[in-house]
């Protein structure tokens, strides 16, 4: 099938967090432990005008995002036990629990924050794009989440294809460290300039 | 800059483990003579929690009842008798008329709620002082007797007016929560204080139908897909969930390419997500901006004189009703005839923070970009002088002749309403009197002296103040009632209310005031059909996934055995167990309202069912097209810009008859301002619906409780983001962490209402409750909870 990826309609999101939670509910995360996250980005200030009325120039939004099963995944490249592999199948990069070691250097080789290390259990664990329920024919769970249709996923050429070539918006790590699999429509204030 | 500090400038990530911990620790664990259970449920957690996700035996469509405006589908997937994850509606039609019912990020978190460990788990009696929070854990056996007897024993000493079932919302939307099985209860034994209204929208219910006759002036949803310019008044769909679809039809309403404006003194996520423009403003002077708005309309001739003069009164000077002079039409009011004060975009800035230059341009937008809907959230109307919110909306609305047009609105309270199901539970309350339900407190303390003026009605006089309440699945009865202070005072005497029922799922702030505390149902535990609130074409089936875990019991079996106590069982269930209800309504709506209604079978099985029609409602359509047929339900019959009516209540200063700005109480034009110089508001947090679900940690990782504080005024206190607050006025006090965020307007201060009242030892709140700092003063016309009208001073913990 190929590469599978997200596509993010940032534009619409509403910083809502039902796909982060739910990912939790699916993948039984503790408190603390985010496959998917959901963030927000607010400036902007106020001036008092002399008859008393406010102006502002307030910008803000919110960007949900979970791994992107990296072409060059930092993460697998960093990790010195190779519990982190990326499928030959569709390129989704997994970590097996069996072999983490809990050495985190993939936490800091992932720009995106990708990995969630489990203090309990000392290992390393991130979004395995809900492969388990994809082989059964669902949904990745967060795609089914979200109520404003804000996430997609499939394969990643076909998701340029329809809404092109956005990896990266404002405040994001550059594309070019690991080629991610997303595609973003961003929110009118995240827009890179 | 290295990779990681581009990710961490972005992402000031707000999910903090720290903060939650710390709060976490800070909820005191009720004492319970005898806990069991609990170890039990978190042995069976973890266990649960090992279980694959993508393992299952079966998948039910259930449907939760809380009070949101929406209603979604839920599917639990049941492994061995457990719910190990749940999901929501799948269905992708893209037929606008069958939209996807999706659960909120409240909804993903349903399996934490079944399965907390701090459920209640076996009924209790209270041991302590009432309010202390220390239960001793009894039969129900027990449970039953006593309630049946105090209920007997109060109603037959005090009289039925004694007997009181308090406002509460946690299961008001299905066919039978706590409340009703109360209700039957009483009313086949006597009777009850019956209270109105309520605490979402309760000025505006009152004061719409001076001006329409009516609360239905909304339209469905769908209409905004014609719409050209949105205004939303300080509405909040994407956190507050007013109807599950009507983020949807907003969003195609934005890519149909309305521009939608949010005025509000937050920038919302509704903000975020929708507006192309954000105007802050400042709370409780929204009717200057109102008038001011409409100033420029008519100044600038952008009102429509046509629609005015053919269905409104009071307009202008040769449209007032017989008694009323010219000198007091709307007209005359906004070009300051008789006051000397025009209200002019200039006048309104300094009063309520918009630039005159951004008033004149949404006035003028407003009326000429057409149609345009502008359509208010209640947060506005929850103020001192809430019925001029709701009534001077409409005024605008009929100024530019946005009635009766698709993709127009009305404006106004805004309900609309065009399907519905056979509610099965019919009972008639002997007792006609009524108060409106923000006056509970005032009828505990001197129900006997209440008058008509305190919006007493069906009686000249109550015969006794209130001396039993149930409180069932509601939080109103400390936690979101106004005043906490005021009312655990009150509470705390046991001889002003002698007994107090409450049913709950938690040791909510409301179940420590509890005599006998009953563990309630989840709707996983029981059937029921979930209604949206009137904005939604469609009713879930609510499945019964799993047996009642612990003891906890169905409010309505519960009530049926004291009704045997007390040798009415008969007349409470009409032999109707709760399934019976359910089938019966199904079968009932299929003969008396709907014959395409599925069976109970075909119901079951899909888990939802839309109602379909082939277009938009319209609000007032039918008047606008053919008034003389279809006169509005007003005195005159038509719209009453003017309401001879209120007019005749001769309280003009609060009560007037036009809509118009009145300088509110602690508002910025209240000179305590200098003593508590900030105005707080609350607002509906995503995480939460009102208090429910405050307990519930992932929920507190995805939206921590905190308040909102502009930098400017963050600085001028030596207040940085994260930081640990006390926020007090003279009514109380609470500590709060700050969000430091340019999304509030500078002199406002906001927390998110519905955190659990937690007291430390010196009696301040350590969880920013924020009904601590509220008043129970009720606004002028509808006696309603004015909670979002405060002035605080906030200084570092
Ligand atoms: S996003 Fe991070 S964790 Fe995921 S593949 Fe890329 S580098 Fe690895
Ligand atoms: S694909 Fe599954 S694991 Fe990955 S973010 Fe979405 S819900 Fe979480
Ligand atoms: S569920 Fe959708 S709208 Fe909500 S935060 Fe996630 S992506 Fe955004």
């Amino acid at each position: 099938m190929g590469q599978i990826g997200f596509y993010i309609n940032q534009s619409i999101c509403q910083g809502c967090k039902a796909c982060s939670v739910a990912c939790k509910d699916k993948n039984n995360t503790e408190v603390g432990i985010n496959f998917r996250r959901v963030y927000t980005k607010e400036e902007g200030s106020f001036m008092h005008q002399p008859n008393g009325g406010i102006v502002h120039n307030v910008k803000s939004y919110y960007f949900s995002i979970a791994c992107n099963h990296c072409e060059q995944p930092a993460c697998l490249l960093s990790c010195p036990t190779g519990a982190i592999t990326k499928s030959d199948e569709n390129g989704v990069v997994t970590i097996d629990q069996e072999i983490c070691a809990g050495a985190q250097l993939c936490i800091k080789a992932c720009p995106y924050g990708g990995p969630q290390y489990n203090k309990e259990t000392f290992k390393s664990n991130k979004c395995n794009f809900c492969m388990d329920l994809q082989e059964k024919g669902e949904d990745p769970v967060c795609v089914a989440t979200c109520p404003l249709g804000a996430i997609e996923f499939g394969s990643i050429e076909k998701l340029r294809k329809k809404y092109g070539d956005i990896r990266q918006i404002k405040g994001m790590p550059s594309p070019t460290i690991t080629k991610p699999n997303i595609v973003i429509t961003p929110h009118r204030d995240a827009k890179l300039v | 800059m290295t990779k990681d500090s581009h990710m961490k400038n972005l992402l000031a990530n707000k999910m903090q483990r720290r903060t939650f911990l710390k709060w976490s620790g800070a909820i005191g664990v009720p004492v319970i003579a005898g806990g069991v259970g609990t170890k039990l449920l978190i042995d069976k957690q973890k266990e649960e929690k090992v279980a694959s996700a993508s393992e299952w035996d079966n998948v039910v469509s259930t449907c939760s009842i809380n009070n949101c405006g929406g209603r979604c589908v839920v599917k639990a997937y049941v492994k061995d008798g457990v719910v190990i994850r749940v999901e929501t509606d799948t269905q992708e039609s893209g037929d606008p008329s069958i939209p996807p019912l999706r659960a909120c990020v409240r909804g993903r978190n349903y399996r934490n709620v079944l399965y907390h460990p701090d459920r209640l788990k076996y009924p209790m009696k209270r041991v302590g002082k009432r309010g202390d929070g220390k239960f001793e854990r009894i039969s129900w056996e027990e449970a039953v007797e006593t309630i049946a007897s105090e209920v007997k024993r109060i109603g037959d000493k005090y009289g039925p007016e004694s007997r009181y079932d308090n406002y509460a919302s946690g299961q008001s939307w299905g066919l039978h929560g706590g409340s009703t099985a109360v209700r039957k209860l009483l009313s086949i034994t006597g009777g009850f204080l019956n209270f109105r209204n309520d605490y979402s929208s309760g000025a505006g219910n009152v004061a719409t139908p001076y001006t329409y006759g009516t609360n239905n002036s909304g339209s469905s949803f769908d209409s905004l897909l014609h719409s050209k310019y949105i205004i939303l008044w300080g509405q909040n769909p994407s956190e507050m969930i007013f109807s599950t679809p009507y983020r949807e039809y907003l969003m195609q309403a934005k890519r149909n390419g309305a521009k939608i404006i949010v005025i509000d003194p937050r920038y919302t996520d509704t903000a975020i997500t929708y507006a192309d423009e954000w105007i802050p403003i400042l709370p409780t002077t929204d009717n200057a901006m109102m008038d001011a708005m409409g100033y420029i309309i008519i100044t600038e001739k952008l009102h429509d004189q046509a629609f005015l003069d053919k269905y409104c009164i009071g307009f202008d000077g040769s449209h007032m009703p017989k008694g009323v002079v010219k000198e007091e039409s709307l007209k005359s009011y906004l070009l300051g005839e008789q006051d000397g004060v025009a209200k002019t975009p200039e006048w309104a800035e300094k009063i309520c923070g918009v630039p005159a230059e951004k008033i004149r341009e949404i006035a003028r937008n407003y009326a000429t970009i057409k149609p345009a809907a502008l359509i208010q959230g209640w947060a506005a109307q929850r103020q001192a002088y809430g019925e001029q919110f709701m009534r001077g909306g409409a005024q605008l609305a009929c100024l530019t002749g946005n009635v009766g047009k698709l993709g127009g609105w009305a404006a106004g309270t805004g309900y609309w309403s065009r399907s519905n199901i056979v509610y099965p539970i019919s009972y008639e309350n002997p007792v006609k009197a009524s108060i409106p339900c923000f006056l509970w407190t005032k009828a505990v303390e001197q129900g006997t002296e209440m008058t008509a003026a305190d919006g007493l009605q069906g009686t000249d006089k109550l015969s006794t103040n209130i001396k039993l309440i149930f409180n069932m699945a509601g939080n109103m009865l400390i936690n979101q009632h106004a005043d906490i202070n005021k009312t655990k005072q009150l509470l705390e005497d046991e001889r002003k209310v002698e007994f107090i029922v409450v049913s709950d799922l938690f040791m909510t702030p409301s179940a420590k005031y509890a005599d006998i505390l009953l563990p309630g149902t989840t709707f996983f535990e029981r059937y029921d059909i979930g209604v949206p609130w009137c904005f939604g074409d469609y009713v879930i089936f609510g499945d019964k996934t799993i047996d009642p875990l612990f003891e906890c019991r169905n409010e309505y079996d519960v009530f049926a055995e004291i009704a045997d106590k007390l040798g009415v069982k008969e007349q409470f269930t009409e032999g109707r167990t709760i399934l019976d209800l359910v089938k019966e309504s199904v079968e009932r709506t299929r003969k008396e309202l709907d014959p395409t209604f599925p069976t109970y079978e075909e119901f079951r099985e899909k888990g939802v069912h839309h109602f379909k029609f082939d277009e938009p409602l319209v609000g007032f359509k039918a008047q606008i097209d053919d008034l003389e047929n279809n006169p509005f339900e007003t005195p005159s019959g038509k719209i009453e810009l003017f309401s001879k009516t209120l007019w005749d209540m001769n309280q003009h200063e609060e009560i007037p008859a036009i809509a118009k700005y009145i300088s509110s109480w602690e508002g910025p034009e209240d000179p305590l301002i200098e003593k508590f110089p900030l105005q707080l508001i609350s607002w509906h947090y995503k995480r939460r619906c009102h208090s429910t679900y405050d307990n519930m940690p992932w929920l507190e990782e995805a939206a921590k409780q905190e308040m909102w504080l502009n930098p400017k005024d963050a600085e001028k206190r030596g207040i940085k983001d994260g930081d640990r607050v006390q926020v007090f006025n003279e009514r109380g006090s609470l500590y709060i962490d700050v969000k430091v965020t340019p999304r509030i307007t500078p002199g406002v201060a906001g927390i998110p209402q519905g955190a659990w009242y937690t007291p430390d030892e010196a009696g301040i709140d350590q969880r920013g409750s924020v009904n601590v700092l509220t008043s129970q003063r009720p606004t002028p016309l509808a006696k309603s909870n004015p909670q979002l009208t405060n002035l605080v001073e906030v200084k570092k913990a």
